[in-house]
């Protein structure tokens, strides 16, 4: 079934479970049209290999529209491939060349350990979340939706930090394997709305204390992360975290 | 077909319809507080409507236990929803009532689904956008500070509540974060990468499901006094739709194995502007939202086999097929007349593109348009044409300007250069396992919601209606309906998973699994998936004909036995082996297919995403035939593994059904 | 713990303790450099050396200089310590990266361990020196009415070397004699030796890389990010602490090295 006429040398991480040692592997996929996906050159490899009775590679994928955050391959040398603000399932074959050798590897640290092949867990983010990344709202609490008027400007910043689709690609480019843009983003969204205000403390300090605890590394603020975010998610709200929990430790009345 | 249908009371309040839900609601029996504590409840799938539901239920103070297949409950494909999210607020003072919202979406739904049901939600619609905002749900504002509106198809009134393009990401983010601050209380216990497999029935009710940890391989008992299925829709029996690669209809089928119904199945929507395929190596399709229908003139040459570029061919010599056939709505006719149009002109030999199944959807005119009113807002003259249509593009781009993107990422062509080109898709499934107004099935303790269950949309769903319905039932319906269900379990202990039931399910499971691996054939299931899908797309796609959906029928038939006969599995049991996933999903679909075939034999009429080709007017027109089919087919298994059809007739007391007319 | 132990060990709280040390030294670069100008005077050093004494016994700088030593100290080994931690936060490396990060970014450990051993060298050369070191000294003879330096005349080896300064006045002849340890002898020794001016100056460069990325860090770190101040900040930190100080530094041993 080759449609187009690019040849392509994969090398890709294999290994087998989280307990197991990897390595990278060759594979040779022939016959790639520029208008396949990434994920879609993906595809090809794995049914040929089916066709040769091995076992197909692993990779998260699902919505292939650049939203869920699902895919999460590390493309020579860069989350995501060669593209800014792109995510894996949006990268398209046209951005490689006929020869070219491709090398694939799964995120990379210590909070995300290796599934399979190029399979990550990276429920640490979840659990993030769980420590505060929320309002404490419950279903029919809520007043009516436009008694606490937010400014445009207001709004539309909270937006931006909460477009975060949370594949992790901070994570995976950040030197120090640090999930600051993540927890800022979230951060940010609710410290920037009036609704975030109650818990506004609370949650600063809970939240970094559940991304320390995951064993993220610390931001020395190299600026990878916003660089190779695909949804483009700004520095500016690692500091607004910074100051966010600098303010709570400071003045909060709980210890 | 001779044996007896069983009875399917939907349970529709008495009263008047406006008063139903509310009446209904202040006398359904409760579970005090002490008693919820140990009441159990499975939740299957963490979309806008499970993540809801099971924040809301653990927030009332029931044990939860949430399940997934993707790797965080933030992925349910809900994120993926564009353009926005319906509610009768009528902040904009143009006339919307719930009332309104409700007959909108009857007849935006061809008048086949129920009006209590469809009233209800129109009620609930404006306590979703309060609850979303409290959240910090971020919702596009005016400068004001007001929450801001904009109108999508097959409505008068502007009342799509959205955040740009991505207002499922946010409304599934306000669920997903609801949902963790629960789990990081205790009170909900979440299986991420856990796909349900079976459902458990202890006398008669469902009590807990068979779940695969999809890491380990394991299989897993799980206990609840009542499971919600909350798996959304099936629209991925096409092998190419706009869903996400992991949806599936398996949880949902589970189901009708113990007796659940399957409603309307062949209630499957089309979304007429999508990228097109570009060949075989297509994994998915991606939407262009139905905004972009505001701005964007559909056309084709009216030449046949043109293939001179977009650019090179003149006004009059370019068909905008929709605004001569439509005058009255143009470019902006609901979905299903849409996209029959282009699929018209494509077979017709007008089509574009190398594949020439395209159609273009052009924004050079509002280029221009928008260019001369920015030149004159800004007191700009003397501007040569490429400036003025520089500042048009401009505008454009604050509106569309990220899906602009998507499109060029995709399909590498720049969109502000040269028109679109776009196709219908299978975007959305209004059929699912039948439920009553308690949204529970026809199984004792089952309930289904949002894309799962069948029960608003009708034929058809209009734009923005689906994010609508996923919150309703989550947030503010099964949360109620689900304790007068349970009010008469308190007494019900937690049943211990080593039950016989249980025993028995996982076995079954088991014995698939094992079944699917062993078969050791030469076809992936990926490629029965493939041949899955072209089969239901050519003959029970955007048009059906009877005897093409015969041939499906026995096509699908054949192809489930070399499914299970050749096969091919790779990988083992125990471990992550989304291949197996795959293999399970592929051999439900293929069953599924053919139910959707039966179903669209069986319904001899032409409404909303339905479309038969015996059945339409001398115009091209969908033929309802209200005499003789405005009933819910639902459909069960019978021993012998045929189908059933169980009707439900659909009484219309408030509306006055009618003929929908778009010209 | 208490809680401001929690804090300034979370992962904020390491970051900031390295940015306000590290703003610290950054001001401390200011005043050092502004002091060493005095080195261009042609004085033979008199500026310099009496400077010196101020400088090294003055109650409130003496003061400020503890801290400075502290800061230095803190500074680097609680960096060093981090680089360890954020090492461990990647077990297993990739085999292909293409950093989008600046150099100097993703190297300050490297280039602030190699400052380290500048600094260690540095003070060694002069700090120690005169502190415990044997210095000449030099006897500045100053008309009080034009400021002329009228007399510079050096002394024999046998001064003690706990005395800093000697300062005395003839009233009949309008000036004043000082008595000093002639650290700026030492320099001109020192950078009379081309290996040890290439080491400065490259030590200079390494700095300049190194600031280049910690002065706005340190204020991103602070959280102390906004858009409107941010290119003001970034080019601060690029042209004076980057380019202009260690150039400013550099040009010293140059200078000796050709004079």
């Amino acid at each position: 079934m080759s449609e187009g006429n690019m040849n392509i040398t994969l090398k890709v991480w294999r290994q087998k479970n989280s307990k197991s040692q990897g390595n990278l592997e060759t594979y040779d996929v022939k016959g790639i049209s520029e208008d396949m996906s990434f994920l879609e050159m993906f595809d090809v490899l794995n049914e040929k290999l089916i066709v040769e009775d091995k076992e197909p590679i692993a990779f998260d994928h699902d919505c292939r529209e650049g939203i869920c955050g699902m895919c999460s391959m590390y493309i020579n040398g860069r989350p995501h491939g060669p593209l800014e603000g792109v995510t894996t399932c949006q990268l398209h074959m046209r951005s490689f060349k006929d020869g070219d050798t491709i090398v694939v590897e799964p995120w990379r640290a210590q909070a995300f350990p290796v599934v399979k092949d190029l399979v990550t867990d990276r429920s640490a983010f979840d659990r993030v979340i769980a420590a505060g990344g929320f309002v404490s709202v419950n279903t029919g609490n809520a007043q009516d939706a436009n008694a606490i008027p937010i400014p445009k400007t207001e709004a539309d910043k909270a937006f931006a930090a909460a477009a975060c689709i949370g594949c992790g690609a901070c994570v995976a480019s950040c030197k120090n394997a640090s999930a600051m843009l993540f927890v800022s983003a979230k951060i940010s969204q609710l410290a920037l709305l009036p609704q975030g205000d109650p818990e506004r403390q609370t949650r600063a300090i809970n939240m970094v204390n559940q991304m320390d605890a995951e064993g993220f590394g610390n931001c020395t603020n190299t600026g990878a992360c916003a660089v190779e975010c695909p949804k483009e998610i700004s520095l500016e709200n690692i500091a607004r975290m910074n100051r966010e929990y600098l303010s709570a430790s400071f003045t909060s009345s709980e210890d | 077909m001779a044996e007896s249908t069983i009875k399917l009371d939907a349970k529709i309040p008495e009263g008047l319809l406006a008063e139903k839900w509310t009446k209904y609601r202040s006398t359904m029996p409760l579970v005090n507080p002490a008693n919820k504590r140990n009441l159990e409840i499975i939740v299957v799938g963490t979309g806008l409507a499970g993540a809801s539901a099971a924040a809301t239920l653990a927030e009332l103070g029931y044990k939860v236990k949430a399940f997934c297949f993707q790797d965080s409950p933030r992925r349910a494909h809900s994120i993926a929803a564009q353009g926005g999210i319906n509610a009768a607020k009528n902040y904009q003072n143009d006339g919307d009532s719930t009332y309104r919202l409700f007959y909108d979406t009857i007849k935006g739904g061809d008048y086949r689904s129920r009006e209590a049901n469809v009233y209800r939600l129109a009620e609930v619609s404006t306590d979703i956008i309060d609850q979303c905002v409290a959240q910090g749900v971020p919702f596009a504002r005016e400068y004001g500070g007001m929450l801001s509106n904009r109108s999508f198809g097959g409505v008068q009134v502007q009342r799509t509540f959205y955040a740009a393009g991505q207002t499922g990401q946010q409304l599934l983010l306000g669920a997903y974060s609801a949902l963790e601050r629960q789990v990081g209380m205790g009170a909900v216990d979440m299986f991420s990468r856990h796909e349900m497999l079976e459902v458990v029935m202890i006398d008669g009710k469902a009590r807990g499901i068979i779940a695969r940890n999809l890491i380990t391989g394991e299989l897993e008992r799980h206990f609840g006094h009542a499971v919600v299925l909350a798996s959304g829709g099936y629209g991925n029996v096409f092998y190419l739709s706009t869903n996400a690669m992991g949806s599936n209809v398996t949880a949902a089928w589970k189901a009708t194995k113990h007796g659940a119904a399957f409603a309307n199945p062949c209630f499957t929507q089309i979304h007429p502007t999508c990228i097109p395929v570009s060949g075989d190596h297509q994994s998915k399709l991606t939407l262009m939202s139905e905004s972009l229908r505001n701005d964007g003139r559909i056309w084709v040459p009216l030449k046949k086999d043109d293939s001179r570029k977009a650019v090179d061919i003149p006004e009059e010599e370019r068909d905008y097929y929709l605004e001569r056939r439509y005058p009255a709505f143009g470019n902006l006719v609901p979905r299903d007349v849409a996209s029959r149009a282009a699929k018209e002109r494509c077979d017709a030999g007008f089509g574009v593109g190398h594949s020439k199944m395209a159609v273009y959807l052009d924004f050079a005119a509002s280029f221009e348009r928008y260019g001369h009113l920015e030149a004159n807002k800004n007191n700009l003259h003397g501007l040569i044409q490429e400036e003025i249509l520089d500042l048009g593009r401009a505008v454009v781009k604050e509106k569309y300007g990220n899906l602009f993107d998507m499109y060029k990422q995709i399909t590498g062509e720049d969109p502000y250069q040269m028109p679109m080109r776009i196709y219908p898709a299978v975007h959305y499934t209004m059929g699912g396992l039948w439920v009553d107004y308690n949204l529970m099935t026809n199984v004792p303790g089952l309930y289904a919601c949002g894309e799962a269950n069948f029960s608003d949309h009708g034929a058809n769903r209009l734009g923005a209606s689906a994010l609508m319905q996923g919150l309703a039932d989550g947030y503010f319906v099964l949360p109620y309906t689900i304790g007068a269900y349970l009010s008469g379990e308190i007494r019900t202990k937690s049943i211990p998973t080593d039950h016989e039931a249980f025993v028995e399910a996982e076995n079954a499971v088991k014995n698939r699994i094992n079944k699917l691996l062993q078969i050791k054939g030469k076809q992936s299931p990926e490629s029965f998936h493939k041949r899955l899908g072209k089969i239901m797309w050519d003959k029970c796609g955007m048009a059906r004909n009877e005897a093409g959906l015969k041939e499906a029928i026995s096509e699908i038939r054949a192809l489930k036995d070399e499914f299970w006969t050749d096969v091919r599995v790779m990988g083992d049991v125990e471990e992550f082996n989304p291949e197996l996933d795959k293999a399970g999903r592929v051999a439900d679909f293929i069953e599924l297919g053919e139910l959707m075939c039966i179903d669209a034999l069986n319904r001899n009429e032409s409404c909303g995403g339905h479309f038969r080709e015996e059945y339409q007017t001398e115009e091209g027109e969908a033929l309802r035939d209200d005499a003789n089919y405005i009933y819910v087919a639902a459909w069960t298994q019978k021993e012998d593994g045929s189908w059933q059809l169980n009707k439900e007739p659909l009484n219309y007391e408030n509306i006055k059904i009618a003929q929908r007319s778009y010209k | 713990m208490s809680w401001l132990t929690k804090t300034l060990s979370s992962s904020i709280g390491k970051k900031i303790l390295m940015a306000i040390t590290g703003l610290f030294l950054c001001t401390f670069l200011i005043i050092h450099l502004v002091g060493n100008l005095q080195l261009f005077k042609s004085d033979s050093g008199y500026a310099f050396n009496t400077y010196t004494v101020f400088m090294t016994s003055n109650p409130l700088i003496k003061t400020v200089s503890y801290v400075l030593y502290a800061s230095i100290l803190f500074h680097a080994f609680w960096g060093l310590y981090l680089e360890y931690l954020n090492r461990k936060s990647r077990p297993i490396g990739y085999v292909v990266q293409k950093n989008q990060s600046s150099f100097a970014s993703r190297k300050m450990a490297v280039l602030g361990t190699i400052l380290l051993v500048y600094i260690a060298v540095h003070l060694g050369d002069f700090w120690a020196e005169y502190k415990f070191g044997h210095l000449p000294y030099v006897k500045y003879t100053e008309n009080l009415t034009s400021g002329e330096i009228t007399a510079v005349e050096h002394l024999p080896d046998t001064y003690q070397q706990q005395v800093k300064i000697v300062e005395t006045y003839n009233e009949e002849s309008g000036s004043k004699s000082v008595i000093v340890k002639n650290l700026y002898a030492e320099a001109e020794e020192a950078f009379s030796n081309p290996l040890l001016v290439l080491f400065y100056v490259l030590s200079m460069a390494v700095m300049g890389f190194h600031l280049s990325h910690g002065f706005q860090s340190g204020f991103q770190s602070l959280g102390l990010n906004h858009p409107k101040y941010n290119p003001f900040i970034q080019k601060v930190g690029l042209w004076i602490f980057a380019i202009l100080i260690p150039i400013g530094f550099a040009i010293i041993p140059v200078y000796f090295l050709i004079k």
